[in-house]
């Protein structure tokens, strides 16, 4: 509990003493850029492959011949876009981006970086971490987007490569029966999904003391922390949305 | 001037600091010394207010820091410049953008400006054309000098350095001496030092606070150190081989 209120009370630091709108702008495009353009190739990668192994892996447990061909694409289509998008990849997200995230502000508070930013009257946690944050809440989403559309494109490849399915079925399949609140609620998720990430590695980042062990504890800590955060507000989003 | 009263501090059950008073002069260096452990860093954190001392009151010129409100405070912080232990810079920029750090959040100067200012204060520091390295191409010695160009940049009215020295050779270690008095002098600032090494007590010592378990048990400079009449002092200055022969001689 002293560490949940610790970390509110940090969320809290972040919008008190901040530099002008100029300098957040600058930090929040370099942290897009970052954060974003850094995890595309990973993102693109994963979710590639697990729109095409959720394609074989549905056409091999759909064996009823009274069941149509495009219900694979349609179950992929759902998958994806409510659960694998947004929370596989945020999983992986948190893997890659928060435990970056930590490292490096847990390598600058030891370094004593981050009392340099505070002897000259910056508000360390603000300077370093809004940006972060912003950075993430604005990439993660589009980066889910891209996986949700690659992820479609995988299944696709596989689907017709393998012949479990053919184009057409796919693409009816894709496209029967869609509900556009599906997004909506996949967005939703990658805001929330992207919040956690950034602020938990960053506060466990920031908290770090003692040396090169304590930041890869840290680092460590904002993963897991960060992965059980994600599962915990899925839920709670699955049951308070759907 | 900076002015420090009874400044407390306890870690858990450990006192630290166990009311330390005294003055630190403009123009001149003010080095706190002592052995390791003895919370020369942990005053010098609660004097910039890195640390916040369970009593006592620290007074930068006329005004009080310790209870200071947001804005004065920042106000204040924004005079200080720092050299840290570990130089402290910031390993993603390079040396130019690290000293050119404090005008771009501090203040709206034109970008030629800043960067007439960084050149001017990297030549003081006897770095020119070093501009574009990164803080893991320079030596240890270079890093403090982009350090102190960094604090000196914003023409700051404060100087603070925690053990300048350490990890540096003996003549390196005295170029940063001589670096951080002669800016002190030139400026006009406040410089207080927090050191264990003996040759910067001997060169720049013009105002030494000595402190012990907490304690401050000797004020004076270094033309005094030798006779101190201090036993836990002279404990510390004659501990180097040194500074016995010369008692010998003397």
């Amino acid at each position: 509990m002293e560490s949940l209120g610790k970390y509110f009370i940090f969320l809290g630091s972040l919008f008190v003493n901040r530099e002008t709108f100029k300098t957040y702008f600058k930090l929040t495009i370099d942290e897009c850029v970052s954060i974003g353009i850094g995890s595309i190739f990973l993102v693109s990668l994963v979710s590639f492959f697990m729109g095409a192994v959720t394609t074989i892996q549905t056409a091999y447990n759909l064996i009823n011949p009274l069941i149509p061909d495009y219900v694979i694409s349609l179950v992929v289509r759902d998958m994806t876009i409510l659960e694998l998008a947004p929370t596989i990849i945020g999983v992986i997200f948190a893997g890659k981006v928060g435990s970056s995230m930590a490292s490096g502000l847990g390598t600058m508070r030891i370094s004593e970086q981050i009392d340099a930013l505070e002897v000259m009257g910056i508000n360390s946690a603000s300077y370093l971490v809004l940006p972060k944050i912003l950075g993430t809440v604005l990439m993660y989403p589009m980066l889910v987007i891209l996986a949700g559309l690659l992820a479609m494109a995988g299944g696709y490849l596989a689907g017709v490569l393998t012949e479990v399915i053919t184009a057409t079925e796919y693409v009816y399949g894709m496209r029967f029966d869609f509900n556009e609140y599906t997004v909506t609620f996949a967005l939703i998720k990658s805001f929330v999904f992207a919040f956690l990430v950034a602020s938990i590695s960053s506060y466990k980042g920031y908290y770090t003391t003692g040396g090169a062990v304590e930041v890869g504890q840290s680092s460590t800590a904002a993963v897991t922390q960060s992965v059980i955060a994600i599962l915990l507000a899925d839920y709670l989003l699955a049951q308070l949305l759907l | 001037m900076i002015k420090i009263e009874n400044i407390k501090k306890t870690f858990g059950d450990k006192e630290v600091l166990k009311g330390i008073s005294g003055t630190f002069e403009k123009g001149k260096p003010n080095l706190i010394i002592g052995s390791s452990g003895t919370g020369k860093s942990v005053l010098l954190k609660c004097i910039v207010g890195l640390v916040k001392p369970d009593e006592g009151l620290v007074y930068y010129g006329d005004k009080e820091f310790t209870h200071a409100d947001r804005d004065l405070k920042t106000e204040i912080r924004r005079q200080i410049g720092m050299l840290f232990q570990g130089g402290a810079l910031f390993d993603s920029k390079t040396v130019e953008q690290n000293v050119m750090f404090p005008l771009n959040v501090l203040t709206k100067m034109p970008e030629d400006e800043k960067l007439d200012r960084v050149n001017f204060c990297l030549q003081r520091v006897g770095l020119e054309n070093q501009n574009d390295k990164m803080p893991s191409e320079i030596s240890g010695g270079m890093q403090k000098r982009v350090g102190i160009a960094r604090a000196i940049v914003n023409e700051s009215s404060y100087l603070f350095c925690d053990e300048p020295n350490s990890g540096l050779d003996p003549q390196t270690s005295i170029l940063i001496d001589e670096l951080i008095l002669e800016i002190t002098e030139e400026y006009n600032i406040t410089t207080v030092v927090v050191t264990h090494d003996m040759n910067s007590v001997l060169g720049i010592g013009e105002n030494i606070m000595f402190l012990y378990k907490g304690h401050k048990l000797w004020e004076g400079n270094k033309d005094e150190i030798m006779d101190s009449g201090v036993k836990e002092f002279d404990d510390f200055v004659f501990a180097n081989k040194v500074m016995r022969k010369l008692k010998k001689m003397d």
